[in-house]
Parts: structure tokens; C-alpha cells; sequence
């Protein structure tokens, strides 16, 4: 009562009553009498889920809400684990290829992350809660990479999966030697132009980082022994991110098409002692799926796109399952923003090209891209203690009618369908205001600009001595005047 | 017909050449520096920015500094003096960022096919080394166009490339080009704009905060380095000479300002990370979005040069596009943001960027004003806040005793379209300002600069000794 006449008191009726509830129970969020696909102990019928300070507290069909939980009633709905894109281009301000260096392991993703791009919101829209943000594959060795969660609407610095070991992008094949492309008149083509040149820049970058790790390894001891007057070996930001993948500090996703470049790339690896995590797009992968699956990389391949370019010709929309049937680790991926937001679907399509179980398929765009990543533990399943990272669909995400309805992060919800297209009247008729009121005021500034265009005739006009009928006749008016 | 003077005529005509010769030394002088030192302007109207207003007051100017001002001022004998019945002073305005004074050239401002480089080493569009009074322009129209308009100071940005070279803060005035410059290396402006073109690096965004941040690091071990090396040639590898480490070294061990670019929200944010890792003393500039994340810059204590040089439309656009919803918020509400810093407490100064004249930064200012900006905080935004920045506020932005003489004397509210600027002083200087005969246009030549004498002649001041 008391308070109620406080809330009165400040205006904010309206507002009051759901604060009070949330108030006596922050961070408490409820969902209920859904279909849970935890993704790793089956499917749950009249489930519920709680939820508390952002983590899952609870799952299992005799739960009861606690008082003053928030309450999400999802009777009838599924709930599933948020999708996982373990390869994204979303969220990237300016270009996602640095494609003038073949080694441009200086640029890093992280320094431009852009939390205003729309792909964010869209793709939650699509379930998507995480995604590997990955430079582009231009060069043999790219950019540096993020894992981040799609916390649309929180700055920059709230994007990055927090405790995600950071990444970087390799690149074989077609792209990072320039296939399809010529070069402007006048311009050099870049080196490399050949697999085996892609094969040598890696080796060369990995021995110059070799060398450098020991200039600074011999650096620190010395100094560690006393020595003074040491001058430190200068930093290298290229070659930093490469002494960290070789001190298994940074995570490889090196894109690929074929098996023979993915081999390559293995023994490279075992050469200089790092592992590569995971094999992007891997379109061959299904070649050789027994020497992948034994190195414990990852594959991070597309559903059903091929023979888009040479180098996918031989891609087969089997080769998730087959790699997975192989003991690889694998995860289907958007690599488009537009793709992104049908994840669900490019999942259940394993279903029919290699016979994947409803779960397996699943898997691959929740726990598999988890297991990639190495954010298992907090993401990628309904369990107790994960991260509250949550897709809810009107019907079976394996179903093309399923919808998704809302999109919680740390138990947030941060896309809510029906939010949306009750705000979407509101958005536009704050466009139409502003672009009224631009047009008005651009045609403020044309009167301004020439204001004596209407009032004034042309002076030379005026000079202008009557030569013809017309001119007949203002004489006339003048010669009457005189 | 000729006719021979009287004999007794020759002493009068003598004293007359005397007189003459006096008269036409006393201008070759002038000419040659030997102006007036002292001027002094009563019964004005004086807003000091750094003090409260002051009715019917006193300015006194000696030397180009500001000798005394108040109420009760003894101006002394051999000043000048402006009666300032029905005048305001203000201090001189200062323009936080511009390229008047600049050649104009395309050099570096367009991504060419290709810089050429391969990686950091080559040090893409990097010529930290230019100082913008070294090609200060002292015939660049636009000077007198600021200064007519009450502008005293200015901050001139070299342009194109990441690193550009060091801003200037030049006063706009003087007889040489030296008499101009205030402190020639004010700051060192960056860039964020890609110049690497086809194969050139670096040709994105992050390449070029990754270039930026290697520079960073190579200035910051050539300050380490060079001096061990010094210390110890003999057992010491020497320090391998870089351009670019060398003047930056010297630049960032004088603390000088490092302008980071930042203008939408998410670049602003990004900017005063950037400034925390590389620990510079940073200045941003745009700072256009920042009516978005004020709280963010207050808590960066990171100062803001604002852009006046409103967002808009593009012009040759395709008029039936799609125009995005936070395109159009920003264009509306870019001019709140000098509002909202005020109210958030954040240091900033404005700039005119790539305005045209000062007609259109007074109108953008307006624009500023009608969007919640007080004109006293707009005044001292360009006045000693703007010093304040720059961190030269112990001489510039304020009318107090000791500062440079920079003033400006008009007829009313000085952002007030009707307002007429009447006299400026720059370093002590008095510049009269003549109305231009025609409406100044975007591109189109303006009336030669006065003569300084013969305007001074014409005018109705009180030359002492007249």
C-alpha cells in the first residue's frame, strides 16, 4: 500500500508493478512447461528452467517457480541451448580483411568490434547467442579473433565471451593466393600465388616468431641474471599472436577447402608444436576426417554449398556427417550474417544428408561449436551451471516452421518476438518524424539560399530595350506614361 | 608659373619637411614593426571567461599581452584608445582544429591504388616530422576571414595520412610567419583512415589501429633503447635511426597531445581504450556522437575537440534510398552533443573542420545553441576551455592580466547573427575590421586584406598625441 502510493506519488505508476516483482527477486527468471532439448541428457516434456543471476540453477519437468521469479510461460514451445556460430564476419567496423600483408596477424578483431551492427540483433533473432568473429581469409595468416555473445545493445567492451581464448584466422587455398581475382593495372600480384607458397609464408611467419620468442626468452633471462644495460628485442604485434598459438595461448581457425592443403596445414603444426583448432569450412574434410579427428581439431563446415569455386567442387553435403561419424568434432556455420539466422535449419539438413539423430544434429550448433571454441563449460547445453544462453521457438528448431519467440543471454532476454513487432509502429513513425524533419529543414535552407529568386526580376531584363511584340507593347504602357 | 619663396618662408618650409620626414618615418617604422604596442579600450562591456562580467570596464594592452582590466584601470599615456560605449570584448575566438593556414594539396588524402607497403616497417602515409608552421601559408585568404569574424587562434591539422605531422596553434596575425605561431608542435593528430589501397597495407581499419599501435611501441622502445645505446656505444649494438621513432620519441617525452580520431559512439568508446593501453595524452576529435556516451567520456577525463561541421545527407546520394534509423537520429542529434557534454561535464572544445567560412561555424554553432548549449558555455568552448586543452591555458582563452593580447571587440552578443565584430587584436595587434562588400561565398575571393595603416588612419581612434 505504502509503497504503492510512493510509485503514485513519483508518476510511475505504470512502472511500478513489475519493478516491485523483479525487486524481490533479481536475476530470478522462470521459464516454463517448455520442451527442453538440453542437447546432452535428451529432451525434457513440461520442463522449466530456472534461472538466477544469469546462470542455469535448475532444469527438469517438477520445478516450481520461485516467488518473485519473472516468468516466461512457453507452453507449447521448445527451448534449446542459444546457437553457437563458429564463423561469423557480424559486429566488424571497416573492412574484415587487412589483405594487404600475406601475414596480417597484427590486426585484431577485438579492436573493432561494432555492438551497433544490425546483423547482431537479426541474428538473435535466428537464436544466435555466440558467435566467432573471424577476420577474413585473405592472407595465409589473417587477423586476430573473438568469441563474442550478442549482448545487442551493450558497448563494445560487454561483447567478448569472457574466459574464450581468443583466436586467429589461417587461410589456405584459392583465396589467400588470390585466385579469382586479378589485381588493378599497374599493380603487382601479391605473393603468394600458389598452395605452396600459401605453405611457405606460415613456415616463414612461424620461424620468424620461433625467433623472436627465443630473442625474448634469452632477453628475460639475462635481465632475470642481473645484467644491465640490456636493450630489450623490439615488440612485434604481428608476431606476438604467433608466439602465443605456439604457447597454446590463441586458438587456429584456419579456413580450407582441400584435404591435401588441410594435410599441409597439420604437419605444419607438428613442426613448430601448436595445434590447429579448428578447420573452417573443411569442405574435403570428409576425405580425411581419420587424420583430422586425430589431431582433436575441430570441423567447422557449411551444410549443403559446393562448387562455387574450384577449390568446392568436390564438397558434398554429407561431409558433416561423415566427418562426425569419424570421431571429428564438428560444428555447421553461417560465415553470413543472413545465414546466421537459420542456423536451426542448416542444422536439421545433416538429418536428411547423413542421417544424423535429431540431437547429433543439434549439436552442431550448440555444443559442438562449445567443444571448438573451448567455452564448453559455460555454453553449448542446458545444464546446471552453464551460462543462461537460451533459444526458445514456437516449434522444433529441426522444423522449417519454427520460429524463434525469444532469445536469452545470461538470462536476459535480449530478442523477444513479440517485443519486436510491437515496438516496430513506434520505430517507424520515428524514422518518418525525422525524415519530415529533414526534408523540411533541407527545404528551409533552399529558401535561404536563394531568397530573391521569386521577388526580383532579372536586371538584364530590365535593360533589355523592346524589340519584338511584347516589347511593342511595354513601350506603348511607357510611351502612354510619357 | 613658378614663384620663388620669400626668404623668410624657408624656416616654416623646412619645419613642414621636418615635420614630413617625421611622419614618413614614423609609417616606413611602423611597417617595420615599429606599430603601436599599447592600445587600450574603455567603457566597454568586458566578458573575461574566466571571471564574471565586468560593466563599463577597461582593457589595457601592452605589448601584446593584456596589461590590466577592470573598472578602475589607469590606461597609460601612450596607448591607443578605443571608446568601447555600447562595445563588448570578448577573448579571441580559437578554432580547435583547421587546415587554413595549410597549402591545400591532395598529397595522402586519397587512398592511392596501392601504398606500397608490406607491413609496419614501411611506415605507410607516416610523416610525423611535418610541423604545420614549417608551411603556414601566412597569403591564406581564409586567415583574415577567421579573424574578421573574431577568431584569434587556431589550431592547424596537418592532413592525409595516419601519422600527418604535429598541429600548430597559431595566432592569426602577424608580420611574419613566425609571429603567427603560438607553439608549433601542439599535438600529433592520427588518423584511422586505411591508406593501403590494393596490396598496400594497411587497407582496414584494424590494420591501421594495429599500425598505429606498432608505432606506438617502436617510439616507445627507441625512447628506452637510444639512450642505453648512448651510454654504452661500445658494448651496445647501435640503435638503428628511424624518422618516425626519433621525432615521436621527442614528442611523447614532452608530453605533447595525441589527437585520436573518434567521432559515432562505438568510435569514441574505442578511442578512449586505445588512449588507456597506449597511455598518450589524448585528446579525441569528432565527437560527434558523444550526446551517446558522455558518462564514458567524463569517466575517461579524456577531452573532446567537437566537429561543427554537422553530419549530413549525402548530397549526391541516391535520393530514393533507404535511409537507416541511427543515421537519421545522429544527423538530428549530433548538434545536442556539445549540450550534452556541458551537462556531463566533459571538457571540450569546437572545431571548424572542413567548413567552409565562418558564417557556416556560426551557423552550426547555432545549431548547437538551439539544441540546449548555453553561449556561455559555447564562449568558453571556444575560449578557454579550448586553451585549457591545449594546455596553454596560462596564456590564451580569457581576458585577464598577462595573457596574450588576443581580443575581440563587437557591437553585441557575440554569437548573435546581427552582431558586428569591430576590432580584433591578435598578440596585441589591432585589426580593424572592414565589412565586406559582398556576402561571402563558399570558394569566393575575399577583399584583399586591409592596409593595416590606412585603415588605422580612418579610423576614430584617439591616437594620443593627434
Amino acid at each position: 500500500m505504502k509503497r504503492a502510493t510512493l510509485c503514485a506519488a513519483a508518476l510511475l505508476f505504470a512502472a511500478c508493478v513489475p519493478v516491485a516483482t523483479r525487486a524481490q527477486n533479481p536475476g530470478t527468471v522462470f521459464i516454463q512447461n517448455a520442451t527442453v532439448l538440453t542437447v546432452t541428457h535428451g529432451d525434457i516434456e513440461h520442463g522449466s528452467i530456472l534461472i538466477r543471476d544469469g546462470k542455469i540453477a535448475l532444469v527438469g519437468a517438477d520445478l516450481k517457480a520461485p516467488e518473485g521469479a519473472a516468468i516466461i510461460d512457453a507452453t507449447g514451445q521448445y527451448v534449446m541451448p542459444g546457437i553457437i556460430d563458429c564463423h561469423s564476419h557480424i559486429a566488424v567496423d571497416g573492412s574484415v580483411n587487412e589483405a594487404g600483408p600475406a601475414v596480417s596477424s597484427m590486426a585484431n578483431i577485438a579492436d573493432v568490434l561494432n555492438p551497433d551492427d544490425i546483423n547482431i540483433y537479426r541474428d538473435l533473432a535466428g537464436g544466435v547467442t555466440t558467435a566467432n568473429i573471424l577476420h577474413g581469409s585473405a592472407n595465409p595468416i589473417g587477423g586476430q579473433t573473438i568469441v563474442i555473445k550478442l549482448r545487442w545493445g551493450k558497448p563494445a567492451s560487454e561483447l567478448p565471451f569472457q574466459g574464450a581464448l581468443p583466436g586467429i584466422k589461417f587461410a589456405l587455398g584459392e583465396n589467400p593466393k588470390h585466385s579469382n581475382f586479378e589485381p588493378p593495372p599497374g599493380v603487382q600480384p601479391r605473393y603468394p600465388a600458389t598452395r605452396l607458397g600459401v605453405e611457405e609464408v606460415i613456415r616463414q611467419a612461424f620461424i620468424e616468431a620461433r625467433e623472436y620468442k627465443k630473442q625474448w626468452d634469452d632477453y628475460n633471462q639475462r635481465k632475470a641474471a642481473g645484467e644491465r644495460n640490456l636493450i630489450p628485442p623490439r615488440r612485434d604485434v604481428r608476431l606476438d599472436p604467433l608466439v602465443e598459438v605456439m604457447e597454446g595461448k590463441r586458438y587456429v581457425h584456419a579456413h580450407c577447402y582441400r584435404a591435401d592443403e588441410i594435410l599441409m596445414l597439420i604437419r605444419v603444426a607438428n613442426e613448430f608444436g601448436f595445434k590447429v583448432r579448428t578447420f573452417q569450412h573443411v569442405l574435403e574434410g570428409y576425405k580425411i576426417a581419420d587424420e583430422i579427428a586425430a589431431t582433436g581439431a575441430g570441423g567447422s563446415t557449411f551444410s549443403d554449398w559446393w562448387a562455387y569455386k574450384m577449390e568446392a567442387f568436390d564438397a558434398i553435403p554429407y561431409n558433416a556427417a561423415l566427418m562426425a561419424d569419424r570421431g571429428v568434432i564438428v560444428s555447421v556455420n553461417s560465415d553470413d550474417a543472413q545465414e546466421a539466422r537459420q542456423l536451426n535449419q542448416e542444422a536439421a539438413k545433416s538429418m536428411k544428408n547423413g542421417g544424423l539423430s535429431a540431437n547429433d544434429a543439434l549439436k552442431l550448433i550448440t555444443l559442438n561449436p562449445a567443444i571448438q571454441l573451448g567455452i564448453d563449460a559455460r555454453a553449448g547445453s542446458i545444464d546446471v551451471g552453464k551460462d543462461a544462453d537460451l533459444a526458445i521457438y514456437n516449434h522444433d528448431p529441426l522444423s522449417v516452421y519454427a520460429v524463434v519467440q525469444k532469445t536469452l543471454i545470461d538470462g536476459q532476454v535480449y530478442f523477444d518476438r513479440q517485443r519486436d513487432i510491437a515496438g516496430r509502429a513506434t520505430l517507424a513513425a520515428e524514422k518518418q518524424a525525422l525524415l519530415d524533419k529533414e526534408k523540411k529543414a533541407a527545404e528551409a535552407k533552399k529558401a535561404e539560399e536563394n531568397p530573391e529568386k521569386k521577388p526580383e526580376p532579372k536586371p538584364d531584363k530590365k535593360k533589355k530595350p523592346p524589340q519584338d511584340g511584347g516589347g511593342a507593347v511595354a513601350s506603348g504602357v511607357a510611351g502612354g506614361a510619357l | 608659373m613658378k614663384r620663388r619663396l620669400p626668404r623668410r618662408s624657408i624656416p616654416v618650409v623646412l619645419l613642414i619637411l621636418y615635420v614630413a620626414l617625421l611622419i614618413a618615418w614614423a609609417y616606413t617604422a611602423r611597417g617595420e614593426g615599429g606599430e603601436p604596442r599599447y592600445f587600450a579600450v574603455k567603457n566597454a562591456r568586458i566578458v573575461p571567461v574566466s571571471g564574471p562580467l565586468i560593466e563599463n570596464g577597461t582593457v589595457v594592452i601592452a605589448n601584446g599581452l593584456i596589461q590590466a582590466v577592470g573598472t578602475n584601470v589607469a590606461i597609460p599615456p601612450e596607448a591607443w584608445v578605443i571608446d568601447g560605449a555600447g562595445l563588448t570584448v570578448y577573448p579571441g575566438l580559437i578554432d580547435a582544429g583547421t587546415n587554413i593556414g595549410l597549402a591545400q594539396d591532395d598529397d595522402g588524402k586519397k587512398p592511392g591504388r596501392t601504398s606500397g607497403a608490406a607491413g609496419p616497417e614501411d611506415r605507410p602515409a607516416t610523416t610525423p616530422w611535418r610541423v604545420a608552421a614549417d608551411e603556414l601559408k601566412t597569403d591564406d585568404k581564409r586567415i583574415e576571414s577567421w579573424r574578421n569574424a573574431g577568431f584569434t587562434t587556431a589550431l592547424m591539422v596537418p592532413e592525409g595520412g595516419i601519422f600527418p605531422g604535429q598541429a600548430t596553434l597559431i595566432d592569426l596575425g602577424g608580420e611574419r610567419p613566425g609571429d603567427y605561431v603560438v607553439r608549433p608542435r601542439a599535438s600529433v593528430p592520427v588518423s584511422f583512415k586505411p591508406v593501403g589501397g590494393f596490396f598496400g597495407f594497411p587497407d582496414s581499419l584494424m590494420g591501421t589501429i594495429a599500425y598505429v599501435r606498432q608505432v606506438l611501441d617502436d617510439t616507445a622502445w627507441y625512447t628506452q633503447a637510444e639512450p642505453i645505446y648512448q651510454a654504452n656505444p661500445t658494448k651496445t649494438e647501435r640503435v638503428r635511426y628511424d624518422r618516425t621513432e626519433y621525432v615521436l620519441s621527442r614528442a611523447l617525452q614532452n608530453n605533447e597531445i595525441v589527437l585520436l580520431p573518434a567521432n559515432n559512439s562505438i568510435q569514441i568508446v574505442r578511442a578512449i581504450r586505445l588512449a588507456d593501453e597506449w597511455k598518450v595524452r589524448a585528446v579525441l576529435y569528432g565527437g560527434q556522437q558523444g550526446y551517446e556516451v558522455a558518462a564514458a567520456l567524463a569517466a575517461s577525463k579524456i577531452p573532446v575537440l567537437v566537429n561543427l561541421k554537422w553530419p549530413e545527407r549525402a548530397k549526391d546520394g541516391d535520393p530514393d534510398a533507404e535511409q537507416n534509423l541511427r543515421e537519421l537520429r545522429f544527423r538530428d542529434r549530433a548538434p545536442g552533443t556539445p549540450a550534452a557534454l556541458a551537462k556531463g561535464d566533459v571538457k571540450f572544445a569546437l572545431y571548424s573542420g572542413g567548413l567552409d567560412g565562418p558564417k557556416d561555424i556560426f551557423k552550426n554553432l547555432k545549431r548547437a545553441t538551439d539544441a540546449g548549449l548555453s553561449s556561455d558555455a559555447a564562449l568558453r568552448a571556444m575560449t578557454l576551455d579550448a586553451a585549457d586543452i591545449l594546455g596553454l591555458s596560462d596564456r590564451l582563452g580569457s581576458i585577464a592580466p598577462g595573457k596574450i593580447a588576443n581580443l575581440v571587440v563587437t557591437d553585441g552578443d557575440i554569437f548573435n547573427e546581427k552582431t558586428k565584430v569591430k576590432h580584433v587584436f591578435v598578440d596585441g595587434r589591432w585589426f580593424e575590421i572592414h565589412e565586406e562588400a559582398t556576402p561571402e561565398k563558399p570558394g569566393e575571393k575575399k577583399p584583399e586584406a586591409d592596409d593595416a595603416a590606412e585603415s588605422r588612419q580612418a579610423q576614430g581612434v584617439e591616437g594620443v598625441g593627434r
